[in-house]
């Protein structure tokens, strides 16, 4: 029997705001623990939670820009269970009633395009974290770090669409692009700012009902997404072939192992007793927030690739590297405007620069480089000024001493000779010197020419123009 | 003459024209707290020396002309509200030693109004009680007789009032947690519209109930205390943000022609004959004044006790979760790994009342069962604030008991929580509905035990319920009765 895969992702992202959800506290990563805590977020008796507008602002952002219809009305409820890392004892999230649902987003695999689903945008706080003593003299203790208590985050659930581990990852990184696109999540894995679970179940192709599927934690990559999801599939496909039932549960990917082992059962499971925050009132959201927001809108990743490629007629590959991050995007629109050469500056910047960047692992943001720079470059190519190879060398030094292009040319002496006069004079010297070859390519070895090329490359220490040494030279001999 | 007899207005006046001053006051009240609080057992914590330099501070902007109506007065306030340095214990041995570094908003509001701070009266562990035998600590007893209970759960402060050991207290009420205690203690317990007056740094029982509220000798104590406590806290995204009226402006407003609604549903029969009677007389004196009887219904009355048991402690597991040992507060030692010390902590940290209500509350919302309790204890709620707003159609405020009976006797209704819950039968649809009410001192059975004649009214119109209470306290003729102790 044949089996086909059937999966659907819980993405978790933390906002990019200055404070937390629901209180004052720095959400700043790394900070020593405990620094970044208030009453508020402690927990303390008493405290009340204050909602960040921004957090709301950045929620509906990311429904826009996922076509999520965004609910005039959401719910904060509270999901209570008891762990160290939650000073409350719940977690204030929202439930029946998230700000967005009913969304999609687009992913290609393969050269395939498929629209997958997305059910519900909901917020929440984040937890803190355990850190357990190992030492000789805190092994067997478990310390606190409130920091990361109520940052804000929000989940994006999508529809049981995905059919693959490859798409999952697809859809991951499609999500992961917009968020960052956006400006509202960094998008880190490892730092777990961008966190995902994975619901997977099979069943025989053809089948209408679902498996019984088991939720996949603990991928903080996307190659552990994948690896972890392949193992899947293949764990549950031998299972039911041996003749075993697949049990709903929560399953760990062990990424040193690449298996996933069983966490806890469906009996195990927590119950979270939701009931609606009585602190906090009903979120209502206003059309005008809506229109404002969605004004702030920059344009989206798909967007971006399709017009790069009906505007400036460079092959969707161009496309699809150039539109990687909004600054590089920016960046090549800027050097395209200064150049009019959309292919040329495409080359110059998925060769050149990004070679140079990715030696570093430099961002594009810290170029030293400007778009300007990469522009003169482009042109003083094709004005003939200096050539292609000089072109590389000039942009190195560029981007080592951050000197302008033109200084680099003259301190140089690297100016291209273009001139037909003065090239002329050193075609004849050596033309006139070399009588033999002369005779040569009369005698219709033609490919003499190479010599004259290299003797007076010599004489101008490279710097000739060779197109126009070419034409001189074919003129003088062929005279 | 005796300084701690007056009310908030005559000892205002008083430090006003310099004939006494905040620091005479504040001894006296301390003298009398020692002289009395060996009887009465109002107060959890009482702080001499903060007091004091409160009342030196409060002389000084009283010296300079700066002084506002609570500046000077000596108060105290139930051990629910956090206080910046001074331990909050909730009357539980979960919070024996807590002391937080932040002020309840009222906290706040009170000593920026220059009000002295003696202390932290007694009150049910959490709130959760009729009696104040729930505190973890000791009882407070019934200043009026020393056998009864103060009622709850702020029985510490109504009986610290009525015991002259403070010239107010500021309580919170839940499901008639000022009003019930102040009709046992012949004191005035005033329950603002929910969203009045802020929550934060009000520890928390049942969130969407609780509400803080002042504890006085007078009607006009309360409206004075209301001023300087009410508006909207930024911290506090549930209270309400609309402008506070003068509330003694209109004190004094005739109550000629004012309607005050007699819901059927709560004069039944089998109710305390004392009660009814002082009732039914309380409502001739608010006749003869020109006000008029209206019968007006509340048809789901009879579901509130339940729907109140439903919301209150779901919340309330919720709220006290918290609680775990893990950060501040009681933590045991002999606790062998997580789940163990979660079990051991809040085993011996809280009392039998809470446990009891922490598990009503998590049973109510767990999967299965939230649909047919607090879901649908929600919707019932809903019904019983339309009852209101429909009964207002026809009235301005309305009358009823505060309690169905006078003080009980100390461990009368401790094994028998059912009983113990009835206490709150009257008081409890007004905290569902989110609407203001007030006791005032109606009379005293033939025991000398007092009783109280609730006054309920729309959402924001205590202006309202304080003009009614104001006057028939003027003409009621119990102003001032105070016990011997």
């Amino acid at each position: 029997m044949k089996f086909e895969p059937v999966i659907g992702l819980e993405v978790h992202a933390q906002l990019l705001t200055d404070s937390k959800l629901f209180c004052g506290c720095s959400t700043k990563f790394g900070s020593e623990p405990n620094t970044q805590v208030d009453p508020i977020c402690l927990g303390m008796p008493g405290v009340l939670p204050v909602l960040n507008r921004k957090a709301v602002e950045y929620a509906i952002k990311m429904a826009l820009a996922v076509e999520c219809e965004v609910n005039r009305k959401s719910v904060f409820a509270r999901k209570n269970y008891f762990y160290p890392d939650l000073p409350k004892g719940y977690q204030i999230s929202q439930y029946t009633e998230p700000i967005a649902e009913r969304g999609c987003l687009e992913i290609e695999v393969d050269g395939v395009k498929k629209t997958i689903g997305i059910t519900r945008i909901h917020m929440e706080e984040d937890a803190g974290k355990l850190l357990h003593g190992e030492g000789p003299e805190d092994a067997g203790f478990s310390f606190v770090d409130l920091n990361r208590t109520g940052v804000p985050l929000i989940e994006i659930v999508s529809e049981p669409d995905i059919r693959s581990a490859d798409e999952a990852q697809a859809y991951l990184k499609a999500l992961r692009d917009i968020l960052i696109y956006l400006g509202i999540c960094n998008g880190n894995m490892e730092e777990g700012s961008f966190r995902c679970d994975a619901n997977v179940s099979v069943r025989p192709v053809g089948a209408e009902k679902f498996g019984t599927r088991a939720e996949l934690k603990n991928m903080n990559s996307f190659k552990f997404v994948k690896e972890a999801i392949d193992y899947e599939i293949q764990r549950q496909i031998d299972l039911i072939e041996s003749g075993g039932k697949v049990v709903q549960e929560t399953r760990l990917f062990d990424s040193a192992k690449g298996i996933t082992a069983s966490m806890r059962s469906k009996e195990e499971a927590h119950d979270y007793r939701y009931l609606p925050d009585p602190d906090l009132l009903p979120l209502m959201v206003s059309d005008e927030l809506v229109s404002e927001v969605r004004s702030t809108l920059p344009e989206l990743p798909r967007a971006k690739r399709e017009r790069f490629v009906t505007e400036y007629a460079i092959p969707a590959y161009d496309a699809g590297v150039l539109t990687a991050s909004r600054d590089l995007a920016g960046y090549y629109e800027q050097v395209v405007s200064e150049t009019g050469e959309p292919k040329l500056s495409s080359n110059w910047i998925m060769g050149e620069l990004l070679r140079l960047l990715n030696e570093e692992g430099r961002d594009v943001k810290d170029c030293p480089i400007p778009p300007s720079g990469v522009a003169d470059i482009i042109k003083m190519v094709k004005g003939g000024q200096i050539s292609g190879k000089m072109a590389k060398e000039v942009f190195e030094e560029m981007y080592r001493t951050k000197k302008a292009a033109a200084d680099i040319v003259k301190a140089k002496g690297l100016t291209q000779i273009s001139d037909e006069g003065e090239l002329a004079k050193i075609v004849e010297e050596i033309v006139n010197a070399n009588p033999d070859n002369v005779a040569k390519f009369k005698a219709g070895k033609t490919n003499v020419i190479g010599f004259f090329v290299g003797e007076i490359m010599k004489a101008t220490k490279g710097k000739a123009n060779p197109g126009v040494i070419n034409k001189l030279l074919k003129e003088k001999l062929e005279a | 003459m005796d300084l701690t007899t007056l009310t908030i207005k005559e000892l205002s006046e008083k430090l006003r024209k310099k004939e006494t001053s905040s620091v005479e006051a504040t001894k006296a009240y301390l003298k009398r707290i020692e002289a009395v609080e060996g009887k009465v057992h109002a107060f959890v914590t009482v702080t001499p020396d903060e007091a004091l330099s409160m009342a030196e501070a409060a002389d000084k902007r009283l010296a300079a002309g700066q002084g506002a109506p609570l500046t000077g007065i000596p108060i105290a306030l139930k051990d629910i509200f956090c206080t910046r340095g001074v331990r909050t214990t909730c009357s539980s041995k979960m919070l024996e030693g807590f002391v937080p570094p932040y002020d309840a908003t009222i906290a706040r509001k009170l000593k920026e109004a220059g009000a002295v701070i003696l202390g932290k009266n007694n009150m049910d562990e959490f709130a959760m009680g009729s009696s104040t035998e729930n505190s973890a600590f000791h009882k407070t007893l019934n200043p009026w007789a020393l056998d009864r209970v103060p009622g709850g759960s702020s029985g510490g402060s109504a009986a610290a009032v009525a015991a002259l050991e403070c010239a107010a207290s500021m309580g919170t009420d839940t499901g008639g947690s000022i009003r019930q205690p102040a009709s046992c203690c012949g004191v005035v317990g005033l329950k603002p519209t929910y969203g009045r007056v802020s929550r934060f740094g009000m520890i928390a029982f049942a969130s969407s109930l609780d509400q803080a509220g002042p504890l006085t000798r007078s009607v006009e104590d309360a409206a004075i205390i209301l001023q300087a406590i009410a508006g909207h806290d930024p911290s506090d995204s549930t209270s309400i943000d609309t402008p506070v009226p003068d509330y003694l402006a209109s004190l004094n407003k005739s109550v000629k022609g004012l309607k005050i609604g007699i819901p059927r549903e709560y004069f039944i029969e089998g109710m305390d004959p004392e009660v009814e009677g002082s009732i039914r007389k309380a409502l001739d004196v608010l006749k003869s004044l020109g006000a008029e009887l209206v019968e007006v219904t509340l048809p789901h009355t009879q579901y509130a006790v339940a729907v109140y048991y439903l919301v209150a402690t779901a919340e309330a597991s919720s709220n006290l979760a918290r609680y775990d040992g893990v950060k501040y507060g009681l933590r045991t030692k002999e606790a062998g790994g997580l789940l163990d010390m979660y079990k051991r902590t809040r085993d011996a940290g809280f009392g039998d009342e809470v446990k009891r209500r922490i598990m009503l509350g998590t049973y109510s919302l767990s999967a299965g069962y939230y649909d047919a309790y607090y879901k649908k204890a929600s919707q019932v709620r809903t019904l019983i604030k339309n009852d209101f707003d429909e009964a207002f159609k026809s009235c301005d405020v309305i009358a009823t008991p505060t309690a169905p009976s006078a003080a009980f006797k100390i461990g009368e209704r401790v094994e028998d929580p059912l009983t113990m819950y009835l206490s709150d039968i009257f008081t409890i649809s007004c905290n569902l509905a989110g609407i203001p009410g007030i006791s005032v001192p109606a009379g005293f059975t033939k025991e000398n035990l007092p009783i109280g004649l609730q006054l309920l009214g729309k959402s924001m119109d205590e202006e309202t319920v304080l003009r009614a209470a104001h006057a028939y306290e003027l003409s009621g003729g119990w102003l001032g009765r105070r016990p011997t102790l």
